[in-house]
């Protein structure tokens, strides 16, 4: 994280512009952009979990996870879902044009320190929750050997919703991987597994104890597939979920994303699932 | 020397029955035989008599609904370990679904004449099967509202 306290850093509400190198359509409403400082330069360097404020000039700014790999030096890489008039004019953009970039911000998934060395890892995404999670698997990969077990377990709304489907199914592919994919429903052309992703967690495939769980998606589904973990034997400390709110100065000053006593943007947005657990059910918050 | 194993056996090595008194695993077991289906083949279509409980032992079910002028739905995906069917327990023992089987599968299907026989006459041994069911139909009423919340849907009125 590179906010500093307060975020006293001018450097930090800058956003510098980054030009967009190419543009993949991932699903109906989902695309990757790859983007290049205009300036030329260092690639940015990140941490996996982390994520960036993308400005559509003109028209605001928004939080997107970093989706690319953290130790490669190519393009920056988002994938980004159209939910909004900032992600939907983002949609429209092509190679070529430009968009202002503030960050890296926020917390990582701990895949690289001492706490996930040799232990199991069960990695659980939901929907376009795969995104933010890509970069630490990335990591795994390219360290394969430092980790027990490594489960991916992924659902997705409908098998026409499947993202990174080419890269999932390579994954699948490793001898070295544990990857499993459900839907919430399907037609006959489907051949794979039908039902909620914390089912895929109930089938095993690693070893409780020592187990470390990185988990991103909607809300309802980190918690029911923490509730799945638990049920398993994972400790709840061991458990790590991606956390999405309004963020929107990304340094821990406006305010806008604050969940209880934390900043999603400065203490998050991955957290500990017993630091947060209980505020997860709280109304309103 | 090829070993066969019983079919007890078979019912105290699935998940569902694991646990069980060996008795009463003997006991119902009566009631099964061992059945293979094809891949693509009915286990049973929603209306039909539900005339039999399976234990899946190998290969993925599909449960499906069918609507006029769609495509079914499939809703569900079953495997090794699983369960097929509850409505054989209560009237009007009915399916209120298609089952079918995506794989080659092979289950231990137990006649329900038999079994809801045997549950009748032997209290302790309903229990014993209704304290496996019950959390298997709790995990799978849960699946359903999640699927039913529909959460990766497009958020509503999103500002990003």
């Amino acid at each position: 994280m590179n906010a500093t306290p307060g975020g006293a850093d001018p450097a930090l509400w800058l956003p510098e512009p980054w030009r967009i190198e190419r543009v993949r359509r991932e699903l109906s409403d989902t695309f990757t952009l790859e983007l290049q400082p205009t300036a030329g330069g260092a690639p940015l360097r990140f941490l996996p979990g982390q994520f960036n404020m993308l400005y559509a000039f003109g028209l605001g700014e928004v939080p997107i996870s970093i989706s690319g790999d953290p130790e490669a030096d190519g393009p920056l890489v988002h994938t980004i879902r159209a939910v909004g008039p900032v992600t939907e004019a983002m949609r429209r953009l092509v190679p070529g044009d430009v968009l202002g970039v503030r960050g890296p911000f926020g917390s990582c998934w701990p895949v690289s320190g001492a706490e996930a060395e040799g232990c199991d890892l069960v990695i659980v995404a939901g929907g376009v929750g795969l995104a933010p999670l890509r970069p630490a698997i990335l990591h795994v990969l390219r360290h394969r050997q430092r980790f027990g077990q490594v489960c991916i377990f992924y659902g997705a709304r409908t098998p026409a919703d499947i993202l990174y489907r080419h890269e999932l199914r390579r994954w699948r592919g490793q001898f070295d991987l544990l990857v499993d994919v459900t839907v919430d429903r399907a037609t006959q052309d489907w051949a794979g597994r039908v039902g909620v992703v914390p089912r895929l967690v109930e089938g095993g495939g690693y070893d409780p104890q020592h187990t470390l769980a990185l988990v991103c998606g909607p809300e309802i589904m980190m918690r029911h597939t923490a509730r799945a973990l638990l049920a398993r034997g994972v400790r709840r400390e061991r458990i790590h979920v991606s956390m999405e709110r309004n963020m929107k100065c990304a340094v821990g000053l406006c305010g806008h994303c604050q969940f209880g006593p934390h900043f999603v943007c400065r203490d998050g947005p991955v957290f500990r699932f017993d630091v947060i657990e209980a505020l997860m059910t709280v109304d309103g918050l | 020397m090829v070993e066969i194993a019983g079919l007890d056996r078979m019912l105290l090595e699935h998940p569902f029955f694991a646990g069980m008194a060996p008795e009463q695993a003997a006991f119902v077991a009566g009631c099964g035989r061992n059945v293979v289906v094809e891949a693509g083949a009915w286990l049973f279509r929603e209306g039909e008599a539900a005339d039999q409980f399976y234990l899946l032992r190998h290969g993925r079910v599909t449960l499906e609904l069918r609507a006029p002028g769609r495509e079914p739905l499939i809703f569900d995906t079953l495997g090794e370990g699983d369960i097929v069917g509850w409505s054989w327990l209560l009237p009007p023992f009915c399916w209120s679904m298609d089952a079918r089987a995506q794989t080659l599968v092979r289950v231990v299907a137990l006649d329900a004449h038999c079994l809801r026989d045997k549950l009748d006459s032997d209290p302790a041994l309903g229990y014993a099967l209704l304290r496996r069911f019950v959390p298997v139909m709790g995990r799978r009423l849960q699946a359903a509202r999640l699927q039913l919340a529909d959460l990766y849907a497009r958020p509503q009125g999103g500002r990003g």
